[in-house]
């Protein structure tokens, strides 16, 4: 390969690649797993955890899913020290929208302005690009809820279900078959978790390896953001059927 | 002396500005537009000092094209009025602008809207608007007459009745006026209210 080219992350190799960027594409290959479904009537989120202890403390901390104003939320897959540094920047750009129109920010140029940060790191400053991909799941009055997904590079689209992280390959053609539009928030739901069982390499899936969140309009019409406890979701679960080894078929 | 006032009325807003541009004791021209089109559905009337008036309203229109263009769709009248007082507040302990703004707006779902905007950053959102000498009367005639949900004929009525105020109680009266609106349908010019046309220049 063009070993050559790959250090600097400012230069094409000459086949036009930007050798940084696909590797930090691999490093997310090798993160936690998180997918993204858009229903009817919210987002959902759902993440695989790889640090499972019993010592951690799990009550005020998530390790997926990261609340980036009262309208947006979003998954990670990565370097979780990366991904801190997009959040924060991400909040402090809602934010300051909010500061100079007084309005939430809309949730695609909120995706669109991370990229722009995320496209700097490969064009110029010759610092490494960030190692993350995010989901992002918000809701706005102009196209009401919406599930984006970005990826190192800083291009990002728009998904009705999308999955980053380790066999995210797997996973997106999974969802491929079994989404259909209008899909409501609890079909979602038992979907995302289903295709996590199947791509998750553990054998055994349990309220301890996952996260869940949605983000769905309440009764008065104001965006609620919620992380499943783990009780409910366990109980999620064994409503689906899907706490014994996935040798049960749909 | 300047003069911009406005009001809302049953799903229109309307702004009304004199159109004299005037350096000391001279009147440069009586037909001067002050009443901005933001876009398909706001208008800007301003007053003050003529440079800022319009550098600065200009300024504004420019970046509310701009949101439109990058992301697609409109602002809305709210986040304008936020971005303008924004604007003016920043500029206000470097270097005010001497603008005075009356921003009317047609929502589709708030409906229409007046925002009263002074120099030194003040925001409010209101029924009824004016600024200059001719507020004085200008407010006192709405004080009166006002309502709220007043039709279009109605609405007009009572900016003559203002006009008519100005020009015969504020001595040195601006002697032409412009009134826009926006509802639904746009923003648009309605009507000039002139006492004094410039005379035309006769072919030679």
């Amino acid at each position: 390969m063009s070993r050559r080219y790959d250090s600097r992350t400012t230069i094409f190799s000459p086949e036009g690649r930007l050798y940084q960027v696909e590797y930090a594409m691999e490093a997310i290959g090798n993160a936690g797993s998180a997918i993204g479904i858009l229903a009817s009537d919210g987002v959902i989120l759902v993440g695989e955890k790889k640090v499972t202890s019993k010592l951690l403390q799990t009550s005020h901390s998530t390790e997926k899913m990261y609340k980036i104003d009262d309208h947006l939320a979003c998954a990670v897959a990565g370097i979780m020290s990366d991904a801190n540094i997009l959040i924060n920047t991400a909040r402090v750009q809602a934010q300051r929208y909010t500061f100079s129109y007084q309005e939430p920010m809309p949730v695609e140029q909120l995706v669109q302005s991370l990229c722009d940060t995320k496209q700097g790191y490969t064009q110029f400053g010759g610092l490494r690009p960030f190692g993350v991909s995010f989901l992002f799941a918000g809701w706005d009055k102009n196209y009401g809820f919406q599930l984006y997904m970005s990826d190192p590079s800083g291009n990002y689209s728009g998904w009705k279900a999308a999955a980053i992280g380790a066999n995210n390959q797997a996973a997106q053609s999974m969802l491929k078959q079994d989404y259909k539009d209008e899909i409501t928030r609890e079909e979602g739901v038992q979907l995302a978790l289903k295709v996590l069982s199947k791509t998750m390499d553990s054998t055994s899936l349990t309220s301890e390896k996952l996260e869940l969140a949605e983000i769905s309009l309440d009764p008065s019409g104001v965006v609620k953001y919620q992380v499943c406890k783990p009780e409910q979701l366990e109980k999620l679960l064994v409503k689906h059927g899907l706490t014994q080894v996935s040798s049960e078929s749909a | 002396m300047e003069c911009v006032f406005g009001l809302v009325g049953d799903g229109f807003a309307l702004v009304a500005a004199d159109t004299s541009a005037v350096h000391s004791i001279l009147v440069h021209k009586s037909n001067e537009d002050k009443v901005m089109l933001l876009d398909s559905h706001k208008l800007l009337g301003a007053s003050g000092e003529a440079g800022d008036r319009a550098q600065f309203t200009e300024y504004i229109q420019k970046n509310v094209h701009l949101y439109e263009f990058r992301n697609g769709i409109p602002l809305t009248t709210a986040a304008v009025a936020n971005f303008t007082r924004g604007e003016l507040a920043v500029a206000l302990r470097k270097n005010p602008y001497f603008v005075n703004i009356l921003l009317a707006g047609y929502d589709k779902d708030v409906g229409p809207s007046l925002y009263y905007i002074d120099y030194i950053a003040t925001l409010h959102k209101v029924d009824k608007g004016a600024f200059g000498y001719g507020s004085y009367f200008a407010l006192s005639m709405m004080d009166r007459h006002y309502h709220s949900r007043m039709s279009l004929e109605e609405a007009i009525n009572l900016v003559d009745k203002c006009i008519m105020e100005i020009r015969s109680r504020l001595v040195v009266a601006p002697p032409n006026f412009v009134i826009k609106i926006v509802d639904k349908d746009g923003a648009r010019e309605y009507a000039w209210r002139e006492s004094i046309k410039d005379a035309e220049v006769s072919a030679a």
